[in-house]
């Protein structure tokens, strides 16, 4: 008999070594999550993905699946929490959608739309951290940076160029820049690398291509981020 | 490049090791006064690393200055005690003195002065680091002959040595803080008692971590022992960083020799040859006292290769120094700093007991636990359980600061009560205590009939008492600066929570709060609290939780408004229309509806 564990009332099976944000996906369950992607290993920052195991809270994309697990996910109170660290992301950076070539493939827009976030809520804090155009094929937007570190990882662990990092702390963390003037045109980074293209929202910009394809026919205007885990394989059902 | 002697001779002294990368760039800082661009590439460049990993390093770490700094580099601790000891006017006036404003470098390039999270001195406040050697007791110094003394560039050796003398104020001893074994009792009676037999005692006295948390010692030096590898190390947790905590500091000035014997006890019960003690940069003071007790400890075979000709028991212990981090007294922040990295708390499991430092099994104690050690060693686990209470077995220092006739170091059995503790230390009309630091229990009159104990009001040992003129308004407001300036930003709920957090309650201290604003800190209680990745978030709000319900009107004399008043001055957003337009009649500003 295949090992389940129960999210929201459902079984799911997880083979050993899955996490639950990854076995939830394999069975089609959408547990939202930026940090998180799947070619990557898990960081575990975000916070969306906030999920209770046995009454305890946990990231659902670095806990281990285990048998006989009793998971929380969508429950009213864990989406209002959810609801509440987007506007957190939001009011951190300079999040202006409509100015932003991102608008319509970007995840912290796209789940700002699923959780119904009408306003930012907090009070902004309108941080004025700068661009750096200076490489030829892409520039960095550091207002909208929400600390994912997916660029940090890939070019670290799939381009090997460790291009970038997080510096500072607290609220005055920033992406840095591995060349000697800081600048990305500088730095070894390619628009072919993987961290040229891992952004889930608009801070990592390819040029030359911006409204390409038009805003109203992007990834989330055809379907919304949390249909995501609709297009992934479904394993068969468990039969008891 | 006239920068790179001291770059090469600290990559040198550290045989070129990136994990030493936070000691090396302390050296090479206190040489140069500040880590320049260049500088940070010719250490990155010395040790193969992108030079973001160096970057990242002096960004991540207050002790760390990317401008320069001045020759004489004043910090004035920030903790409420020091506040309470008149830190603030001490503050104006050096920066008068020096005409500096905070946080800058006057310009004569000779001086900065700037706050800093609490330094560990507030039983003998208001501290000051120089160059981060402390000085307890800024009140008693005559600020102009400090003045008069930097401006002749005098070095700090020649200043006088009363100015750095920092006072142990032990003022109720147990077996810890009493009357010492010979040196060397205690290991002995560990070998004596043979690996397993001092594991034995080790679960027989049940002790449990002095740091805060009150995890079992015993099962994570048996989770060590049985982790497979043959590698492991033991880290003493010497960053004592919680506002108000200050015993560690005394065990490491005064009880060196047991705070390594602990150490070395516990290498030999888990098998471990190397031991780290973590020491925090405001204790830079204690480095060269304690670098000469392990020198005496190795001459006296007590450390090093078969210790007391017990074949096969080899271990000693290296110190490291911090930078100015709260958040690595937090066990894995601990290790990445270790490991010459941000102190940015691991993804737990793996623990550091299978997966620690450079990935080994890695047993991490606090001083006082590991000093607990040592009395296991000599007197067994069972006479060791007999005192305290039984979840919370043997004595607890605390460290008593505030208002009270004798603040200082307290040893009690667990279980004692708050009002007992209030008498010994001379403490009358008290409003509140805040126990176990800002992110522990604001204890009020109602509860001083309760203990302290792993199961009633635990704590790491800070002891801190406010009397009855103390707004806990303005103590709570200082406690969320404190946890805004030491998240490491890891995670969104603690990164940005805490900077709400310090916004509303500044907001409500201007006097446009209300109780919406309220309501918004309680949410965000109940996010951080359950959503932060480490206890720093988990437990930064629950002063003002704990001040809310305890000392509401604190709160609400500041309001104006009571349902609701904007974050930002109305008014005052609509000065650019005005200019724009030429404008400044009555028509042109915003009034208060009657």
């Amino acid at each position: 008999m295949e090992a389940t564990f129960t999210l929201d009332g459902q079984e799911v099976p997880f083979r050993p070594g899955q996490t639950i944000l990854e076995a939830a996906k394999a069975a089609g369950v959408y547990i939202p999550h930026l940090c998180h992607n799947p070619e990557f290993k898990p960081h575990g920052s975000c916070k969306l993905c906030t999920i209770v195991v046995n009454g305890r809270n946990g990231s659902a994309c670095t806990m281990q699946a285990s048998a006989g697990q009793d998971v929380d996910s969508e429950t009213p109170e864990l989406q209002t929490m959810r609801r509440t660290i987007l506007q957190m992301l939001f009011v951190e950076g300079n999040h202006f959608c409509p100015g932003c070539e991102k608008s319509g493939n970007c995840q912290l827009q796209a789940l700002a739309y699923d959780f119904e976030m009408t306003t930012p809520h907090f009070a902004e804090t309108f941080p004025d951290l700068g661009v750096d155009a200076s490489h030829p094929d892409a520039w960095i937007d550091f207002n909208r940076c929400i600390q994912c570190e997916l660029c940090v990882r890939a070019s670290r662990d799939f381009d090997h160029k460790d291009v970038f990092a997080l510096g500072g702390r607290g609220l005055g963390v920033k992406l840095i820049v591995n060349s000697p003037t800081g600048k990305l045109g500088d730095s070894a980074f390619a628009v072919t690398d993987k961290a040229a293209h891992v952004c889930p929202v608009g801070a990592i910009l390819i040029k030359r291509v911006g409204f390409a394809q038009p805003i109203g026919m992007r990834q989330y205007d055809l379907a919304p981020i949390s249909a995501e885990a609709d297009v992934c394989e479904i394993p068969e059902a468990p039969h008891g | 490049m006239s920068d790179e002697d001291p770059i090469l001779r600290s990559l040198a002294r550290h045989g070129g090791d990136p994990h030493a990368l936070v000691q090396i760039l302390r050296e090479v800082q206190s040489e140069l006064g500040w880590l320049s661009r260049a500088t940070q590439q010719a250490v990155a460049t010395g040790l193969g690393l992108p030079i973001t990993r160096v970057e990242s390093v002096v960004r991540f770490y207050s002790f760390f200055y990317e401008q320069p700094r001045g020759a004489y580099r004043m910090l004035v601790s920030d903790n409420v005690t020091d506040r309470m000891a008149g830190s603030q006017a001490l503050f104006a006036k050096l920066c008068a003195a020096f005409d500096v404003k905070p946080g800058e470098l006057s310009r004569d390039g000779l001086v900065s002065v700037a706050l800093t999270s609490c330094t560990g001195m507030c039983d003998q406040g208001p501290g000051l680091l120089v160059n981060n050697i402390a000085m307890p007791r800024l009140g008693e110094i005559p600020l102009d002959e400090l003045v008069a003394r930097v401006r002749a560039r005098e070095p700090l050796a020649q200043w006088p040595v009363s100015w750095f003398a920092v006072a142990d104020n032990i003022r109720k001893a147990g077996p810890l803080l009493g009357p010492r074994p010979e040196p060397g009792r205690a290991l002995a009676a560990a070998i004596a008692r043979g690996r397993q037999g001092m594991m034995d005692e080790m679960r027989a006295s049940r002790l449990r971590g002095r740091g805060g948390a009150g995890f079992v010692t015993f099962v994570k030096w048996e989770g060590a022992r049985n982790a497979p590898g043959p590698e492991r190390y033991i880290v003493c947790n010497a960053d004592e960083g919680e506002p108000g905590t200050f015993k560690d500091r005394v065990l490491l000035s005064s009880f060196a020799d047991r705070v390594f014997e602990g150490m070395a006890i516990a290498g030999f019960a888990v098998g471990a040859t190397r031991g780290f003690l973590y020491l925090r940069g405001e204790y830079e003071h204690l480095k060269a006292p304690l670098e000469a007790e392990l020198a005496r400890m190795r001459a006296g075979r007590r450390l090093g290769v078969s210790i007391g000709g017990e074949p096969g028991f080899d271990f000693d212990i290296a110190i490291h120094l911090g930078a100015g981090a709260y958040i690595c007294g937090e066990e894995s922040a601990l290790i990445e700093s270790l490991e010459g990295k941000p102190g940015r708390p691991r993804i737990r499991p793996p623990f550091p007991v299978t997966s620690g430092y450079l990935g080994k099994p890695t047993v991490v104690d606090n001083v006082e636990t590991l000093c607990q050690a040592t009395e296991i060693a000599l007197h067994g686990g069972a006479a060791f359980a007999a005192r305290g209470t039984k979840a919370s077995t043997g004595f607890k220092i605390l460290s008593i600061s505030g208002d009270c006739a004798r603040p200082g170091l307290y040893e009690y059995p667990f279980g004692v009560r708050i009002d007992e503790i209030l008498e010994a230390c001379g403490a009358v009309d008290v409003a509140a205590v805040q126990i176990g630091g800002p992110s522990g229990v604001l204890a009020t009159p109602d509860e001083f009939r309760r203990r302290i104990a792993f199961e009633d009001v635990p704590t790491a040992g800070a002891f801190m008492v406010f009397g009855a003129q103390r707004d806990l308004f303005e103590i709570v407001r200082n406690f969320a600066h404190f946890f805004a300036h030491e998240s490491c930003g890891f995670c969104t709920p603690c990164r940005v929570g805490t900077a709400l957090q310090r916004d509303i309650l500044d907001k409500i201290a201007e006097g446009r709060g209300s109780r919406y604003d309220v309501n918004e800190l309680m949410r965000l209680h109940e996010l951080m609290r359950r959503t932060s990745h480490c206890g720093l978030g988990q437990t930064a709000t629950n002063a003002v939780d704990d001040a809310w319900r305890k000392f509401r009107p604190a709160f609400e004399k500041r309001w104006q408004a009571h349902d609701f008043a904007p974050a930002i001055d109305l008014d005052a957003a609509l000065a650019p229309a005005r200019r724009a337009t030429g404008r400044n009649d009555a028509g042109a500003h915003l009034t208060e509806e009657a």
